[in-house]
């Protein structure tokens, strides 16, 4: 047992902080927020070329051999600057891929990891708050009846990765972007990511794999997108938490240096421990992926999310109180901190949802 | 990085879980799962087996008694134990004075003490607070006077866990009074059948005996008794509070309480059906698994991680370990529902304090809960309240 990095994936860490020193300082970055697109075409295309694209995904199925402990390495990274590329939905379109297997994903996958097409996962709906379990989008043959929410990335990409029901089983479908019948509504959320809901209505799709096969391969995927996302969480807290130490080395009021006072030492100090404890419960679901069963993947991943969540939540409010003022104007990164944070709490399911698949999975491991 | 169980440490854990289920007696487990405080005798038995096992004090170094296992080994161990109900060990000589003896004790010290910590044969208390000394240690009072080949101690001592089976105590003592208050201080070895010293115990709000006063009248100690350098204690106190710090994070044992707590809310109900079924209940209790499973990984990154600051995790992990043990208790207790109301004194315990002759109306699963929630609140004031911890974090670790 061991948490230390290998120096393939220290090299990794430092190939990404790279890019966040040279290419997105804070200014770059509200340029690109407030283009068109919302993202920046060259940035992803160097992501490509850096190679995180396919860094978290296995040889056989096409990668470069890493795994969920390399995507939530980038993730982190990513998460420290408020990088808005939808990495988190290109892990879970591979990991997806990957999971189908075969030579149609096979196909599929090797373009993605080049950066040269866009797949984007669209699994959820209103309904389902989150929880990609519930899916009413219907299927009649290969055409396709409903409305997906919350697809990050979708005004970019080329198809999307879908779940239907037809009958009584769940099938998963590749649909192109520009099918018949298809609506895309963009919008923002809180964060700055540019997101669509789609709308089908009787569109061509073209089906993957369907019944438990399916099922299983899109929980395999959301658990490798659920590692990303708290991995970048964890970037998130750990960026907001020293800034906030920094900031309270300098403010001075009342002529001393605001972090001498008592009352917001302790305060830090909890949010180091909820910062550490996010770190600690993300290794903890890293190893589950290698070496433990279904049960033991499903309770620490879902504990890592109810961590993330909450400890996130707690960490980026804390970061605005003690900045005072400054800490919810626009301007400063504190408050895209919080934005930040606010919606991963929220992202693929709440807290109580994560907190009942928790309680499950502890009931099997009996 | 590779964070989980080797195939090693797996195997490791069944031949430990073999042992114990071996050589376990019954009458120990029983005892061990009301989980009130343990008896010496019971504590020196269980000893005596391990020690025989040669596994008595696994964090010793080889030569004094140790197995040589790793840190992640230790942790297996002693979850091991807890969850097979075994005594909870004597703490105070294997785990808090010993590491200090073999680390700054002289030779001749080291051979006279920690052969009977080894076999469970002496029992030890640990004198460093004092009625005006609590989290500001190093005000403490007590004074050691120098006379010929001897100190006198005078002076009181007080929160002294386990001083009723205690044979000897590692004290703090005040040897210079015109030094600054840390470098005045010295660590003294006392025999507590010493003349002139008497205790006195304190009933904690359990009604259960854990801690003790005690009062040193001319105590006349030999100099030979002075642990390493004389006005060197406070760096010795700092180093055993660091081990206090990180055991304290007791993750083996809050994951035995949820264990058991998991099987009273099978049996208890709530709206005729079992309480585990109920969907708040089960949320409450995922959150403490949660919080636990987090700890757990904290406190493996600190036992495997060779260069990582001691001090700075262990605060953090005692933050939360002793928070945990509190929740822990308070669900447990709760769900007993009325029952968990009822004053339950130990049905084989020694030191109770009233005995009003009622027997309690709780069932066996509910025997020691609720005065084990009493008692821990005091879980997050000892070993350096949670407050003193949080300010050594940003102090350490935030550098503020």
């Amino acid at each position: 047992m061991d948490f230390i990095y290998t120096s393939e994936q220290d090299a990794l860490r430092d190939s990404v902080r790279r890019f966040i020193e040279r290419e997105y300082g804070w200014e770059e970055r509200f340029r690109i927020l407030r283009s068109d697109s919302g993202v920046a075409s060259h940035h992803w295309a160097m992501f490509a070329e850096l190679g995180w694209l396919g860094a978290g995904l296995s040889e056989e199925a096409g990668g470069f051999g890493g795994g969920a402990i390399e995507n939530a390495l980038i993730a982190e990274e990513l998460g420290r600057a408020l990088v808005t590329e939808p990495f988190v939905p290109h892990v879970i379109a591979t990991q997806l891929l990957a999971a189908i297997g075969g030579e149609t994903a096979a196909d599929l996958i090797a373009p993605l990891i080049m950066g040269e097409t866009i797949i984007v996962p669209a699994l959820q709906e209103a309904a389902g708050r989150g929880d990609w379990h519930h899916v009413d989008m219907r299927a009649d043959g290969d055409r396709l009846t409903g409305v997906k929410t919350l697809v990050e990335g979708a005004a970019r990409a080329d198809s999307f990765l879908m779940s239907a029901r037809h009958g009584d089983e769940i099938g998963l479908y590749l649909v192109d972007a520009n099918a018949a019948g298809i609506k895309r509504t963009d919008y923002r959320t809180l964060d700055n990511r540019r997101v669509a809901d789609i709308a089908l209505e009787g569109s061509e799709a073209r089906l993957l794999i369907s019944g438990a096969q399916a099922l299983a391969a899109i929980d395999q995927a959301m658990e490798h997108g659920l590692i990303a996302l708290c991995g970048e969480a964890l970037g998130v807290m750990d960026a907001a938490l020293w800034t906030t130490r920094d900031y309270l080395r300098v403010r001075k009021q009342f002529g001393t240096a605001i972090g001498n006072f008592q009352a917001l030492q302790h305060r830090m100090a909890d949010m180091l421990i909820e910062v550490e404890m996010t770190r600690s419960l993300l290794y903890a679901a890293l190893g589950a992926m290698t070496a433990g069963d279904g049960q033991a993947r499903a309770s620490a991943i879902a504990a890592l999310k109810v961590q993330a969540s909450t400890g996130g939540l707690q960490v980026g409010a804390q970061a605005i109180q003690l900045h005072g003022g400054i800490g919810v104007t626009e301007e400063l990164n504190i408050s895209h901190h919080y934005r930040r944070l606010y919606a991963i709490a929220r992202q693929f399911g709440d807290v109580d949802l994560y907190l009942a698949r928790f309680a499950r999975a502890r009931d099997e491991g009996q | 990085m590779t964070p989980y169980y080797s195939a090693e440490d797996t195997a490791f854990r069944a031949e430990v879980r073999a042992f114990i289920q071996a050589n376990l007696p019954p009458d120990l487990a029983r005892r061990g799962r009301y989980d009130y405080h343990p008896r010496r005798e019971d504590q020196a038995r269980w000893s005596k087996i391990l020690a025989e096992k040669g596994w008595s004090v696994p964090h010793f170094p080889v030569a004094y008694g140790g197995t040589g296992w790793t840190g992640v080994q230790r942790f297996i161990f002693e979850e091991e134990m807890r969850r097979a109900y075994a005594p909870t060990m004597d703490r105070i000589g294997p785990e808090l004075v010993a590491p200090v003896l073999y680390t700054f004790a002289s030779e001749e010290q080291r051979q006279a003490y920690l052969p009977g910590i080894r076999t469970g044969d002496t029992f030890w208390a640990q004198g460093f607070s004092e009625p005006g000394s609590g989290s500001d240690l190093a005000s403490l009072r007590t004074r050691a006077v120098r006379d010929g080949d001897d100190y006198i101690v005078t002076g009181q001592k007080t929160w002294t866990t386990e001083g009723h089976h205690a044979d000897m105590i590692f004290m703090l003592v005040r040897t210079d009074m015109e030094a600054k208050p840390q470098a005045g201080i010295s660590a003294l070895i006392i025999d507590l059948k010493s003349p002139g010293i008497t205790r006195r115990p304190i009933w904690t709000i359990d009604e259960g005996l854990t801690v003790n006063e005690f009062f040193f009248d001319e105590v006349r100690v030999p100099a030979a008794n002075l642990v390493g350098q004389e006005g060197a204690g406070w760096s010795y106190a700092k180093f055993l509070l660091t081990n206090e710090r990180t055991n304290s994070a007791e993750v083996p044992h809050t994951k035995r309480d949820i264990a058991q707590l998991r099987d009273i809310s099978r049996i208890e109900q709530k709206n005729g059906k079992p309480l585990m079924e109920d969907p708040s209940f089960r949320a409450r209790l995922a959150r403490i698994e949660i919080d636990t499973m987090a700890l757990e990984t904290a406190v493996l990154r600190a036992l495997t991680s060779g260069s990582h600051d001691g001090g700075s995790i262990a605060s953090l992990v005692k933050i939360r370990g002793s928070e945990l043990r509190q929740r822990v208790a308070d669900l447990a207790a709760e769900a007993l529902g009325d029952r968990g109301l009822a004053i339950c004194l130990n049905p084989e315990g020694e030191h109770r304090l009233f005995e009003d002759g009622m027997p309690p109306p709780v069932p066996d699963h509910g025997i020691g809960i609720a005065a084990k929630a009493m008692f821990r609140r005091a879980t997050t004031i000892y070993g350096g309240a949670n407050e003193i911890q949080r300010t050594l974090i940003a102090k350490t670790v935030l550098e503020l």
